[in-house]
C-alpha cells in the first residue's frame, strides 16, 4: 500500500526547480493537442511569446488582462487571509461595474476627473456591499459564506441581464439588446492601450502591501484567520474585522468593474468579467497570498490569456486548443503544488522507520 | 485456557515520533467479561483501543483474536474479526432515522432498502438487549444516551461481539449511566465481552469484572474487581510519587489577589462545566489545579481571562467583580493568560508568524494611529530569546510552528513573563515537554512567585502539581471536590478527590 505524507517546508531551490519542472512537462503535453490541432508546438509557444511583447500594441493588450486580474486578486487576497473564502470576486466585479454605470446614467455631464473619482467611489461601495451580505450572516450567524459568495455571483449577473435586455437598453441600438456607451467624458484617459487603471493599480499594489504588513487591521485578520481562538484571546473585535475586511475584499473587486467599463469595454454587459473573478481565486491562492507574488502571478496569467487569444488568430487553431493549452498547464502548476508540499511512501518504508 | 479469551494482546508498542504512547503493553479479554481499563489521561488507553480497532498499527506485538493471531488493518478488518468500537464523537447522520443509521453503511443491506426486513431484525435484537430505540425517531431529535444507545446498536447489528467502549459515561446523566450498565450487562448475557475505558473508580467497582490498570504507556497490573478497591486502585493509577527536580520554593505568602467566588457556567448543552467553584489565590502563591482531563479546568482558565461566560458568581480582581468584562479589558487590568491547548497553538501563539510577529501580538495595540511598528518587538524578541535561551535559528521569517514544542512554550510563557502582568494563568504549560523544557518553564514561574506575582497552574502531572504549587484545587465535573495542601496529603488522596471521592484530605 501506498499513503501520502506531508513533507517538511520545502526549500526555495526545491521550490523552483519543482515549479519549473511542472512548467516544461505541461509544455510537453500540450504538444501533443497541438500536433493533433496540425500546428508546430515550438512555433506555438514562440507565438505565445510573440503575441505578449510582440509590439507595444499587444504587449498594452497584455497589461489589459493583468491589471484587472491584479486588483481582483489583491482583493481576494484580503478575505483569503482571514480564511474568509470569498469566491464572488465574480459578482462584486459585475456590481462595481453596474455602479459606474448608474454614475455615468445620473450625472452624465461630470467633468473627467469627478467622472473618475465618483465612479470609483460608487463601484467600490457596489463591490463592498455585494460582499457585506454575506459577510453579515457569516458574522452575525456563522452561515458558510463559500455557498453564499457563490450564489451572489448568479444575482448579480442576473441583475446585469435584467439592466442589458431591458431597464437599461440602448433604444438608439437598433433593438439590439446592449447597454449605451459611455460618453469621452467617462472613459479612462489612455496612451496607446495603457489606460488610467495602470496608475490605480500601481497605487493599489502599495497600499496593499502596507495594509496587510504594516496596519493594525491587516495584522489583526491575519490573526484571525491564523486562529480565531487566539484572536478572541487577545481581544480583536471578530465582527468588526470581518466586516472591514469584507468591505476592502469586495470593494477592490468592485474597482475592477469600473476598470473595465471605463477602461477597456467602455459599457456594461454581461460578458464583461470574462471569469477573471475565477481566475482571480486562482491567482492569490497559487501566490500564498503574499502581494508581491500576486503582481507576478497576475502577469503570468495574463500572458496565458493574451498569448492564447493572439495564437487562435495567428495559428488558426480553434479557440478550444488555446484553452486547453492554458488548462493543462494550469492543471500541472496546480499539481506541483502538491508534490511541493507532500510525497508518496509505501507502507513497508513507514514501518522501518518507526 | 486459551479459548476462554477472545483477545490477547501481547507486548504491543506503539511510537509516535519520539514518544511512546504505548511500552510492551499486555491485555487479554475473557469471552463474557466485562474489562475495564482505568487509567489517567495520557495512560495509553485510547491508544490501545485503537490499535485494537485497527486505526493504529503497532510497531511491535501480536494480536489474537478468538485463538487466532491477525493483524488489524483498518476498523474494517476489525469488524470482521467481530470488534467494534463506539466511538467518543458519534458519528450519525442527523437527518436520517435511526433505522436508516443502521441500514446506512452495513453490509447486510442490499441496494434497496427493505425496511421491514431490517425493521424486524432491529425489533428482536432491541427486545433482547432492553434497549430504548424508536427505530422512526430522527437523530437530531435524540438525546445523548438514545444516539449513544443506537451507536451501541449499530456496532451490534453490524455483528461485533467484541464491544470497546471509550469513556461511554462522560456525556451521560447518572439515570443514563445506569440504564447504559444495564445494557452493557444484557450484552454479555447474549454472549458478547465488553471493554470500558473510563477513569471513574465508582463505575469501574460498579460494572467491571477485571480491571486493566495503566500508566504512561505501559500496563501496571491486571486485577480481578473481587480482589481490590478503589484506594488500591487509584494508587495504582497515579503512581508512586517520583522524585522530580521541580522545587518548592517557600515564599511568605502576601495578600489575597484574586477571590472567586461560587462560580457556575454552562456549556452548549446546557450542562454545568463549572459549577459552585470558589478559591482565593494569593501573592507569591502558586496554585495548582488537578483534575481528569474536561473536569473544568479550560473553563475556569477562560472564564477568568472573560473568555468563557460565567453565568452566575463573582470573581473580584483588584476589588472589582470582572465578569461580564471583555477580554481586552482584563488583559489590560494585568491578568495574562497562557493556554497550551492538546495542539498547542491553537491559543496564543499564531504558528504561521515568526516570534516578532508573536511579540507583537500583544503589543500592537500599544502603538498610536492606524499602522503597526515592529521595532519595539524586535527588541523584545531579541531578548526573550537571549535569555530564555529559546533555540532558533532566526527571529525573522521563520514560524513559530518550525520550532520544537519546549521552544514554542518558552516564546508563549515568556512573552506573558516580559508584559510584567499582575496575575498568570497557565495551562498546561509543560505539555508534551522533555524534562529539560519542563524545568526551565517551572524554574520562569518560581522567579515570578519570588516576585510576589500570583500564579494560577493547571497541570496533568500530579508530581509536579504536588512539588511545584502551594496549593491544589482538585476538580472533578467542574466541582471543586478539595483545596489542598500538597505537602500535607498523599497523591492517593488527591487521586481520589479526582475521582470525586471527597470524604478526605480537605484542608481544614
Amino acid at each position: 500500500m501506498i499513503h501520502v505524507i506531508k513533507k517538511d517546508v520545502p526549500k526555495t531551490r526545491d521550490k523552483i526547480l519543482i515549479r519549473v519542472a511542472a512548467v516544461v512537462a505541461a509544455l510537453l503535453v500540450s504538444s501533443i493537442i497541438v500536433i493533433f490541432a496540425d500546428a508546430n508546438p515550438i512555433n506555438l509557444y514562440m507565438g505565445i511569446i510573440q503575441g505578449c511583447f510582440g509590439n507595444l500594441h499587444r504587449f498594452a493588450a497584455t497589461i489589459q488582462f493583468m491589471v484587472p486580474l491584479l486588483v481582483l486578486s489583491l482583493g481576494v487576497m484580503v478575505a483569503f487571509k482571514m480564511r474568509f473564502w470569498n469566491i464572488g470576486a465574480e459578482g462584486q466585479f459585475l456590481m462595481g461595474a453596474i455602479g459606474a454605470t448608474l454614475v455615468v446614467r445620473i450625472f452624465p455631464n461630470l467633468p473627467l476627473p469627478m467622472m473618475i473619482l465618483t465612479m470609483a467611489v460608487f463601484s467600490f461601495l457596489f463591490g463592498a456591499i455585494w460582499l457585506l451580505i454575506p459577510a453579515f450572516f457569516k458574522a452575525k450567524y456563522g452561515t458558510n459564506e463559500t455557498l453564499f459568495t457563490l450564489m451572489m455571483n448568479y444575482i448579480a449577473l442576473t441583475i446585469v441581464t435584467a439592466l442589458q435586455y431591458d431597464f437599461w437598453k440602448d433604444p438608439g441600438a437598433n433593438g439590439m439588446p446592449k447597454i449605451a456607451n459611455f460618453p469621452a467624458n467617462a472613459l479612462l484617459p489612455s496612451i496607446s492601450g495603457f489606460n488610467l487603471s495602470i496608475v490605480f493599480a500601481i497605487i493599489l499594489v502599495i497600499l496593499a502591501y502596507f495594509f496587510m504588513n504594516y496596519s493594525k487591521i491587516g495584522f489583526e485578520i491575519t490573526v484571525l484567520g491564523e486562529s480565531e481562538n487566539t484572536a478572541r484571546y487577545l481581544g480583536i473585535n471578530v465582527t468588526k474585522t470581518i466586516i472591514i475586511a469584507a468591505l476592502i475584499s469586495g470593494g477592490l473587486c468592485g474597482l475592477v468593474g469600473m476598470f473595465q467599463t471605463a477602461g477597456i469595454s467602455g459599457a456594461l454587459s454581461v460578458g464583461i468579467t470574462g471569469g477573471l473573478g475565477f481566475t482571480a481565486i486562482i491567482v492569490a491562492w497559487l501566490s500564498g497570498l503574499k502581494v508581491p507574488f500576486i503582481v507576478l502571478n497576475s502577469f503570468v496569467f495574463a500572458v496565458l490569456l493574451q498569448g492564447g487569444s493572439y495564437i487562435q488568430t495567428a495559428f488558426q487553431i480553434p479557440g478550444s486548443v488555446a484553452e486547453m493549452i492554458q488548462a493543462i498547464i494550469l492543471f500541472f502548476i496546480l499539481g506541483s503544488e502538491f508534490a511541493l508540499h507532500y510525497r508518496f511512501v509505501s507502507d513497508k518504508k513507514t514501518r522501518e522507520v518507526a | 485456557m486459551n479459548s476462554d479469551y477472545v483477545v490477547k494482546m501481547e507486548n504491543i508498542t506503539k511510537v509516535f515520533g519520539k514518544v511512546k504512547a504505548l511500552d510492551h503493553v499486555e491485555f487479554s479479554l475473557k469471552k463474557g467479561e466485562i474489562h475495564a481499563i482505568l487509567g489517567e489521561n495520557g495512560a495509553g488507553k485510547s491508544s490501545l483501543m485503537n490499535v485494537l480497532n485497527g486505526i493504529y498499527v503497532p510497531d511491535q506485538g501480536r494480536i489474537e483474536v478468538k485463538s487466532q493471531t491477525v493483524t488489524i488493518h483498518s476498523p474494517k478488518d476489525a469488524l470482521e474479526l467481530g470488534i467494534g468500537m463506539l466511538p467518543q464523537h458519534y458519528k450519525l447522520v442527523d437527518v436520517f432515522s435511526a433505522l436508516e443509521n443502521v441500514a446506512a453503511g452495513s453490509r447486510k443491506t442490499t441496494p434497496f432498502l427493505n425496511k421491514k426486513k431490517i425493521l424486524d431484525e432491529m425489533g428482536k435484537l432491541i427486545n433482547q438487549l432492553g434497549m430504548d430505540i424508536d427505530p422512526n425517531k430522527k437523530v437530531y431529535a435524540m438525546s445523548v444516551a438514545e444516539k449513544q444507545s443506537l451507536e451501541i446498536f449499530k456496532v451490534l447489528y453490524r455483528g461485533a461481539d467484541i464491544l470497546i467502549l471509550d469513556e461511554p459515561t462522560a456525556v451521560l446523566t447518572p439515570q443514563e449511566i445506569k440504564n447504559l450498565f444495564q445494557i452493557i450487562r444484557k450484552m454479555v448475557e447474549v454472549g458478547c465481552s465488553v471493554i470500558i475505558i473510563t477513569h471513574k473508580l465508582d463505575e469501574v467497582m460498579e460494572i467491571s469484572d477485571r480491571i486493566t490498570i495503566m500508566r504512561k504507556g505501559t500496563t501496571i497490573e491486571t486485577v480481578n474487581k473481587k480482589d481490590t478497591n478503589p484506594e488500591a486502585l487509584a494508587g495504582m493509577m497515579v503512581g508512586d510519587v517520583m522524585e522530580l527536580n521541580v522545587p518548592w520554593v517557600e515564599v511568605t505568602r502576601g495578600e489575597k489577589c484574586l477571590e472567586v467566588k461560587n462560580i457556575t457556567a454552562i456549556d452548549k448543552n446546557k450542562v454545568p462545566v463549572l459549577n459552585n467553584i470558589s478559591f482565593d489565590l494569593y501573592a507569591g502563591e502558586i496554585l495548582g489545579v488537578a483534575g481528569i482531563a474536561g473536569s473544568g479546568q479550560k473553563e475556569l482558565c477562560e472564564g477568568i481571562a472573560g473568555l468563557y461566560p460565567i453565568k452566575s458568581g463573582e470573581i473580584i480582581f483588584d476589588h472589582t467583580n470582572i465578569i461580564g468584562k471583555n477580554p481586552e479589558d482584563i488583559n489590560k487590568m494585568g491578568i495574562s493568560l497562557s493556554f497550551v491547548p492538546e495542539d498547542r497553538l491553537g491559543m496564543g501563539l499564531v504558528s504561521s508568524m515568526d516570534i516578532i510577529d508573536n511579540v507583537l501580538l500583544k503589543d500592537y495595540k500599544n502603538t498610536k494611529g492606524m499602522g503597526i511598528s515592529r521595532v519595539i518587538s524586535r527588541g523584545k524578541a531579541k531578548a526573550l530569546v537571549e535569555k530564555l535561551n529559546v533555540s532558533t535559528p532566526t527571529i525573522e521569517n521563520h514560524a513559530v510552528s518550525l520550532l520544537s514544542g519546549g521552544n514554542i512554550q518558552k516564546v508563549l510563557l515568556g512573552r506573558e513573563i516580559e508584559l510584567e502582568p499582575r496575575l498568570m494563568l497557565t495551562a498546561y504549560a509543560t505539555r508534551g515537554l522533555d524534562v529539560r523544557s519542563s524545568q526551565i518553564i517551572y524554574d520562569l514561574l518560581n522567579i515570578e512567585k519570588k516576585k510576589m506575582i500570583p500564579i494560577l497552574y493547571i497541570g496533568e502531572d500530579l508530581d509536579v502539581l504536588m512539588s511545584l504549587c502551594d496549593r491544589i484545587v482538585v476538580l472533578c465535573e467542574g466541582k471543586v471536590t478539595g483545596i489542598v495542601n500538597p505537602r500535607k496529603t498523599t497523591k492517593e488522596a488527591i487521586g481520589l478527590l479526582m475521582s470525586g471521592v471527597t470524604e478526605e484530605g480537605k484542608e481544614k
